[in-house]
């Protein structure tokens, strides 16, 4: 009998603000925000641009590419995990975890790449690998 | 009239209070509230019939209010701002603002906690903003959004582990001499690197004791200060400021301090030189280092260094701080530090802190803390308190 592999991952909570999000995530899209007014992209995507407040704004599919802004690894968990920030091809950063990896050799600056990860419930959850691997 | 005209001059805190305790297994954090109150208006010699204006973050209840009947207190001016632990220096500046427009007199200000005695490991976000959605999944605790600043600032500056262990070295040299403090005993660079890591790179000496209790002050106008018979401590300067990533840039080598210690100094019409001994919020090695370099004690860069060698110990460097073994070392009630940096601060200008560390003619103090999460939205507050 093939054991159950267990999500460490809390499922999102979706709410009014980040559904668009998450409902994106479960096809395998991640979302972030870009003003049609200022023509700055931001994240967390939200229903008004965060750098001029205009409403007329977009959520935009992102290439999935990006680099890792700042990581940590919470050593202390039972299943250790990486926290980190990865600046995304586009511009903005996003909170995330890095997977796929040996934590000894990431790196600020290394080039990443989105995957799709299983949370504990059926919801897919946005994480980043290590491109080169 | 600008605004250090209007404000500068016109507070002093009268009364400050750190309840002893550690471990409160057997007072509510109501009861600890009004503890705190107690003793800090027996310490400026006030009572509670003085006060008409109350500042806490985080009580029990609905805002200041259930703790506002709890004490029996008539207030005119009510605030609760909660920004985390630098909530108590934010409402100092804001309770000198009330007493410079002549909306209260007398404000006393508390903070009272037991994480250890409920279990508690730090404090849990209450409020579900719409960034928590976006954020939950990846399993963000405080300890790791520091690890990510820390990172990013030995990224860019070649900080190392070494240069941040010497700022617990210097809190834990300043703790011995304190009976209440929970950690006593002295340590070296070699035994924080070597401590356990807990979020790299911070390990676990570079991080913050949980500690049971509180504090509290009483700040007046300068009326009723010169009427008090103990020595006066004077809000020279006070500023604030929220940082956060600007939708989605975020600059973790620095924080809101730059903005909140401009605001200060500017008030205050003195300088980071003029300062005799900085408090400093502890929560980790990286807070007290970035906000150094934030603040104006060295370049932005450069905290490493200036840290290093004992610069921060009180007859040793040429910065003491955090002289009662700060957060690190001795108290950082109900997880939140922003009191008791306050506390220490108006010991030294009053020339009442322990012998050991007292620093001679302390006619300058600052006191600064960072509440949140340094390496996206936190809150900043910046005191300059004098000898008056």
């Amino acid at each position: 009998m093939t054991e159950q592999f267990q999500s460490d991952v809390p499922a999102p909570n979706v709410d009014l603000d980040n559904r668009v999000f998450w409902d994106a995530a479960s096809r395998r899209e991640l979302k972030f925000g870009r003003c049609c007014q200022c023509h700055k992209s931001y994240f967390y995507p939200r229903h008004f641009c965060p750098l001029c407040l205009s409403a007329d704004v977009e959520w935009v599919s992102a290439s999935g590419r990006g680099e890792i802004y700042s990581y940590t690894v919470m050593r202390r968990a039972e299943r250790p995990f990486a926290l980190a920030y990865v600046r995304l091809e586009e511009g903005p950063s996003m909170m995330t975890n890095i997977v796929e990896c040996d934590f000894d050799r990431l790196s600020i600056g290394q080039a990443v790449e989105v995957v799709f990860v299983q949370s504990k419930s059926e919801a897919l959850v946005p994480m980043f690998r290590p491109t080169e691997r | 009239m600008s605004a250090a005209e209007f404000t500068t001059g016109r507070a002093y805190i009268a009364g400050a209070f750190e309840h002893p305790t550690r471990l409160a297994t057997e007072q509510s954090i109501a009861q600890l509230h009004a503890e705190v109150a107690r003793g800090a208006l027996l310490d400026a010699g006030l009572g509670i019939g003085d006060v008409d204006a109350y500042y806490t973050a985080d009580a029990p209840g609905l805002g200041p209010m259930a703790i506002v009947e709890h004490l029996g207190i008539k207030p005119r001016i009510v605030d609760s701002t909660d920004v985390g632990g630098s909530s108590y220096l934010l409402h100092v500046n804001h309770a000198a603002q009330a007493i410079a427009a002549g909306k209260c007199n007398v404000a006393l200000i508390t903070l009272a906690g037991r994480p250890r005695a409920e279990g508690k490991m730090t404090v849990a976000s209450k409020f579900a903003g719409p960034d928590v959605g976006f954020e939950s999944p990846y399993r963000s605790q405080v300890v790791s959004m520091y690890a990510l600043a820390a990172a990013r600032h030995m990224y860019e500056y070649g900080t190392t582990s070494q240069q941040l262990a010497w700022i617990k070295v210097a809190a834990s040299t300043h703790a011995q001499h304190n009976e209440r403090a929970l950690l006593r005993n002295v340590v070296t660079v070699e035994e924080v690197v070597n401590s356990p890591m807990v979020a790299d790179p911070l390990h676990r000496l570079d991080c913050c004791v949980i500690t049971d209790g509180g504090g509290a002050l009483v700040v007046v106008n300068a009326e009723i200060a010169k009427s008090l018979s103990r020595p006066r401590v004077k809000v020279r300067g006070a500023g604030e400021a929220v940082k956060h990533i600007y939708g989605g840039y975020p600059e973790m080598t620095s924080s809101a301090a730059a903005a909140s210690g401009m605001a200060a100094f500017a008030e205050a019409g003195v300088t980071p030189a003029d300062i005799k001994c900085a408090c400093v919020y502890d929560s980790f090695t990286i807070s007290v280092l970035i906000a150094l370099e934030d603040l104006g004690f060295c370049p932005k860069g450069r905290g490493g260094q200036f840290v290093s060698d004992g610069n921060l110990i009180s007859g040793v460097g040429k910065l003491p701080f955090n002289t009662d073994g700060g957060g690190l070392c001795n108290n950082h009630p109900s997880n939140r530090g922003g009191m008791t940096k306050i506390i220490e601060a108006v010991r030294q200008v009053r020339g009442e802190a322990h012998p050991h560390v007292q620093v001679p003619n302390c006619d300058l103090a600052l006191a600064h803390g960072t509440g949140g999460w340094i390496s996206s939205r936190h809150a900043s507050a910046t005191l300059i308190l004098e000898r008056a």
